[in-house]
């Protein structure tokens, strides 16, 4: 063997394009939103950097939110583009408490997209409309050339009316207050990755796509001011979702492992593609922040509903470490949830 | 998963530690070779629970750190190449070559895609027979056979379109050129549990005899790691050095002969240079001469590339277990996921990224701690 003849790579730490992993929910798309965007655009209500802004006219507090949906296949286990495309904006509404009312939907077309597929997103866009309440009151659509884009994008954008006197948003999260989660994770994530790929797991997964509005509405309603914050655990997962409240509030948040409820399937799943699961995206589950006081209240009510039957209080807030995640392992040790750089990546063995 | 709840028992967890605890009577430096198990043993905090006299050393054992640089460089620049579709498992996508990565490439325009495996890239081929499929084969012996198969069946078929770029390297040399350095502080191997799944352990053998240091086969739970680090204590404190296997419910001691087989069909061993440690006699793979039509080398004349490699980072010293990754004055600050100096801090196997992901914190503490006493000292 030769001399040991150490070398290292030279550092790539800008980039002069936009790379996937700028869309992937984790650090590289936080650090483009606060350097461009949130630099450019700069107001009180942006700033409070929550899925979804509150805003008053004429003392009617409206939340608003706008998503876009360019996910891939259109058709998935357990779901579809349309039926996606309506409740994660409804979703993101109701994580401010507010009841979701109308929404707008903007789509843009592939030259070449079979109408009958058409039909059956615009369908279940209505289905899915329908079941949350709202209505579909404005739209457009455009088309572009074949290969300019990839079948069907949707965006949507929401309006629901905050009828509580109370705010949530990431910024009052305070030391002491705890956890809570509604559900499994990863179920959306491995159902999209598994058809996506023509991974076939022995227990199917399907994606856990559903409207949270519901489910909200009974939190709010049992917590009431001790609800500090709501948000679905969507892109980037759990552990983006975690990272983003302990930045914005400037606490540290700890986590336990033993109480994070998770599927054996997703679980199996994550294990042979070498995901972590507190990584994989969800699409109908959320995460609530609630004054330790009224947490178990919240609790309970969450676990009443069919959309919350195996919530969890899975952590706590506390003061020290501001902006960091810990998790205690099983094994009783502790280790850091950081938020990934940009999209996971299967590894080679 | 039933069955691999089985490894991740606190109580076993509990009892394993308590043993090692019971017969250690003196420090131990443990070198796990497998970045699997790096990863296993930061995520579940197994180095805070082992009592102090035990240290456990990464080892070189993770693919992306180890592939050199002039080989990223070589794949972006075929990546670029307007008729090929250049194709990866994603752990490759993220490092860094000279100037750019993979993604970089991509985002220009490159047709570079992630595969789950070498076949998915034959089918690829079979789909597009005016273009040609590259893939990156990337790799330790885990990973040989299935891409010696995807040559095989290239070849079977009279594909003219599907080629791979080889990277492939060895796991027994790599450790006895650890062992055979004058900076060696390694005394016990736990060798990785899936390269002798396909490798077997007869190999280790001689390794075990020469340098007198206990092998033993591991796995990835934390009861496989606890069970393998008691195994090597255990012969560390007795002065044995033997080859034990403690994935046995895995792992033959002939492997797997078919594998074996069909690599020794497609490839050759050959010389091989490791990122940040050099070249190494002997420790990697190449294709035989009769499939050289597969050789993405052969087929695009790349000529010599110029590569870029300033020594400011000691990812090298990582890979060969004489420094830990908190350890790096840049770890953390100027070397991040984001912004990594190292492939170590790239890949997710990367001891660097293990450390940063997990375990940051720990580092910050012990920098502070430091420079608290620095500052009392002054």
């Amino acid at each position: 063997m030769s001399e040991f003849n150490l070398q290292c790579p030279l550092p790539i730490s800008q980039h002069d394009t936009i790379q996937l992993g700028h869309g992937s929910g984790g650090k590289m798309m936080n650090d483009l939103i606060a350097r461009l965007f949130l630099w450019a655009f700069e107001n009180p209500y942006l700033n409070k950097r929550d899925d979804q802004a509150v805003v008053e006219i004429n003392g009617v507090r409206l939340a608003v939110s706008t998503d876009s949906f360019v996910v891939d296949p259109i058709f998935f286990p357990g779901g579809d583009i349309g039926e996606l495309a309506v409740y994660g904006t409804v979703n993101d509404v109701c994580m401010s408490g507010g009841r979701p009312l109308f929404l707008a939907a903007s789509v843009i077309l592939e030259e070449g997209f079979p109408l009958a597929d058409l039909r059956r997103v615009v369908e279940s866009m209505a289905a899915a409309a329908r079941r949350t309440g709202v209505m579909i009151v404005t739209g457009d659509t455009k088309v572009v050339n074949k290969g300019k884009g990839d079948k069907i994008f949707i965006n949507t954008t929401g309006i629901g009316v905050v009828e509580h006197p109370w705010q949530i948003s990431a910024g009052l999260i305070r030391p002491g207050d705890l956890v809570l989660l509604s559900g499994s994770l990863g179920d959306h994530g491995i159902a999209i990755l598994s058809r996506r790929e023509g991974l076939a797991f022995e227990t199917p997964v399907t994606s856990d796509t559903a409207p949270l509005h519901e489910l909200v509405a009974a939190v709010v309603q049992a917590g009431g001011e001790a609800v500090h914050a709501l948000r679905d655990p969507t892109r980037g997962g759990l552990a983006a979702t975690l990272n983003e409240f302990a930045a914005t509030a400037q606490v540290g948040i700890r986590i336990r492992e033993d109480r994070i409820p998770l599927k054996p399937a997703v679980a199996g799943a994550c294990e042979i593609l070498g995901l972590d699961p507190l990584y994989v995206a969800n699409e109908g589950k959320l995460v609530a922040v609630v004054a330790a006081a009224r947490a178990q209240e919240v609790l309970r009510v969450m676990r009443a509903h069919p959309l919350g039957r195996e919530a969890a209080l899975i952590g706590e807030v506390v003061a020290d470490r501001p902006g960091l995640v810990t998790m205690q392992t099983r094994l009783g040790s502790w280790r850091m949830v950081d938020m990934l750089v940009g999209e996971q990546l299967p590894r080679i063995c | 998963m039933k069955y691999l709840e089985e490894y991740r028992k606190p109580e076993i967890v509990r009892h394993l530690v308590q043993e090692i605890r019971a017969i250690t009577t003196r420090p131990w430096m443990i070198m796990e070779v497998c970045g699997g198990q790096t990863h296993s043993i930061l995520k579940n905090g197994i180095d805070q629970i082992l009592p102090k006299e035990i240290e456990l050393v990464h080892g070189p054992g993770c693919p992306v750190c180890v592939t050199p640089l002039e080989q990223i460089d070589k794949a972006l620049a075929i990546a670029r190449r307007p008729e090929v579709i250049f194709t990866s498992f994603g752990d490759m996508l993220r490092v860094p070559g000279s100037r750019e990565d993979l993604f970089m490439v991509k985002s220009a325009g490159g047709d570079v895609r992630v595969v789950y495996s070498p076949l998915d890239a034959v089918q690829l081929a079979r789909e597009n027979p005016h273009r040609h499929v590259v893939f990156f084969a990337v790799g330790f012996e885990t990973t040989a056979p299935n891409n010696a198969m995807a040559v095989w069946q290239a070849h079977r078929e009279g594909l003219r379109n599907f080629s791979i770029l080889v990277s492939h390297v060895l796991v027994p040399p790599a450790m006895k050129a650890l062992l055979s350095s004058p900076r060696n502080r390694v005394q016990g191997y736990l060798a990785a549990g899936h390269v002798c799944t396909v490798m077997g352990w007869e190999e280790y053998e001689p390794i075990a005899a020469q340098y007198h240091v206990p092998i033993v086969v591991t796995g990835f739970e934390p009861v496989d790691i606890l069970e393998g680090v008691l195994m090597t204590v255990r012969q560390l404190e007795r002065g044995e050095a033997r080859v034990e296997n403690q994935y046995s419910r895995v792992v033959r001691r002939e492997g797997n002969r078919p594998a074996q087989e069909l690599i020794r069909k497609v490839f050759e061993i050959a010389p091989r240079k490791w990122r940040g440690i050099g070249e190494i006699p002997a420790s990697g793979l190449r294709l035989r001469p009769e499939f050289r039509a597969y050789d993405a080398e052969v087929i695009f004349d790349l000529g010599e590339l110029q590569v870029e490699e300033p020594a400011i980072c000691i990812s090298g010293l990582v890979l060969q277990g004489l420094k830990k990754p908190d350890e790096c004055p840049a770890f953390g600050r100027q070397c991040t996921p984001q912004t990594p100096l190292g492939a170590t801090m790239v890949s997710s196997e990367g001891a660097c990224a293990a450390y940063f992901a997990y375990h940051r914190q720990r580092a910050e503490e012990v920098r502070e701690g430091a420079e608290a006493g620095k500052a009392a000292d002054a």
